[in-house]
């Protein structure tokens, strides 16, 4: 951990500095292909902002996407052992009566507790800001399940066979939103933003202050959710 | 427990490769290749190294997210999948021929989708 704390502030003191003498960089960088060869970089940090105002009670077409997408497609014998990647959420101010929809997925926290608590390495930050499971080396042990005050993560309790080649998931691995890294390495939107039919959902930059996701931030009033946790959410709530 | 499967691959595959010693009555993995001579390296080279080379760029992807290279596991499936079957597992199919002829247990295929151009569909809400 205080390695790749290490490793990040030297990559992020390197990226200063090519800030510094190219301002422009950022925004070729933003919503085009990663040149073939090249790791994602500390420059950028993806992100999403949910209008709330707009997320339509009932509508569940950012969930379908996302299954369909990522294929999540296996008939679980228990409920509760259903994949978790996005789901919608109904609150009410019970005070006022005020009433919300939303969508609840990975926060992809810039602190996120999953990686502190993984003891293999396997749940992971990615430099973009990306938080992944490295199926690889996952043991399966589901600490990381218990550390997300999100529940944004599940357990995939059986054999898989028909996942998207681009999505590997499979048995005795924690899974969770990969804010569909596989689509953003190739310069597109994650599945659930291009599905809302209301769009309401914004994916971008964080870090390029030319990017519509991080004007809007500046400019309006936005939410973490939980933010008296102090873990830097990269999904963020408008109208909550 | 890696580095046993790499020494005991090392020792065996050079041995199928010369395999005409063996003589007759030596049963031998059928490895039949759909799309052949598009390798990203020679037989030999690959026959000995193909594991390193998926898992160096198994870390270099999922870790750093490096895309685009030629050791991909898909770029493999692409060429290597059985023609009746479009997969790569399977008796008589690329990966699973000379794995278990071998002896060596592959688990990419818990998590990866062994078909090549497969569609996956949704059924969540
Ligand atoms: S929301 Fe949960 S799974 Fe996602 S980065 Fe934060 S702690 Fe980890
Ligand atoms: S379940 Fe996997 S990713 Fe989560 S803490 Fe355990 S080893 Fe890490």
């Amino acid at each position: 951990m205080s390695n790749n704390d290490r490793r990040g502030f030297l990559a992020a003191s390197a990226g200063l500095g090519l800030v510094a003498i190219a301002p422009g960089v950022h925004l070729m960088q933003v919503a085009q292909a990663r040149p073939a060869g090249e790791p994602a970089s500390k420059l950028q940090r993806w992100g999403m902002l949910v209008d709330t105002t707009k997320c339509a009670s009932g509508c569940t077409a950012c969930v379908s996407a996302c299954a369909t997408e990522n294929g999540i497609n296996e008939q679980v014998a228990d409920p509760r052992q259903a994949a978790q990647w996005i789901r919608k959420i109904d609150i009410k101010d019970p005070k006022n009566g005020r009433q919300h929809s939303l969508p609840m997925m990975c926060q992809h926290c810039a602190e996120p507790p999953c990686v502190d608590v993984c003891p293999t390495g396997a749940s992971m930050k990615r430099a973009d800001g990306i938080v992944l499971v490295d199926r690889h080396i996952c043991i399966g042990c589901r600490y990381c399940m218990m550390a997300c005050p999100y529940k944004a993560r599940s357990f995939v309790h059986q054999p898989l066979t028909q996942q998207n080649p681009e999505v590997p998931r499979g048995l005795g691995c924690v899974e969770s939103c990969t804010l569909c890294v596989h689509r953003v390495d190739k310069g597109q939107k994650p599945a659930c933003v291009e599905a809302c039919p209301e769009g309401a959902m914004l994916f971008g930059d964080l870090e390029d202050p030319n990017s519509d996701i991080a004007r809007r931030i500046a400019q309006t009033a936005t939410t973490q959710v939980r933010a008296d946790l102090k873990l830097n959410t990269g999904v963020r709530y408008q109208g909550i | 427990m890696r580095r046993a499967v790499t020494l005991f691959l090392l020792g065996v595959l050079p041995w199928l490769t010369f395999s005409a010693w063996a003589g007759d009555g030596v049963p031998k993995p059928t490895i039949v290749i759909a799309n052949e001579g598009k390798c990203i390296a020679p037989t030999e080279e690959m026959r000995r190294n193909h594991m390193d080379m998926l898992k160096h760029q198994r870390d270099e992807t999922m870790r750093k997210g490096v895309r685009g290279k030629p050791a991909s596991l898909n770029g493999c499936i692409e060429c290597h999948a059985g023609k009746s079957t479009g997969s790569v597992i399977g008796k008589d199919h690329f990966c699973e021929s000379c794995h278990s002829y071998a002896a060596v247990k592959l688990d990419c295929w818990d998590c990866h989708q062994p078909k090549a151009g497969f569609k996956a569909a949704g059924v969540k809400p």
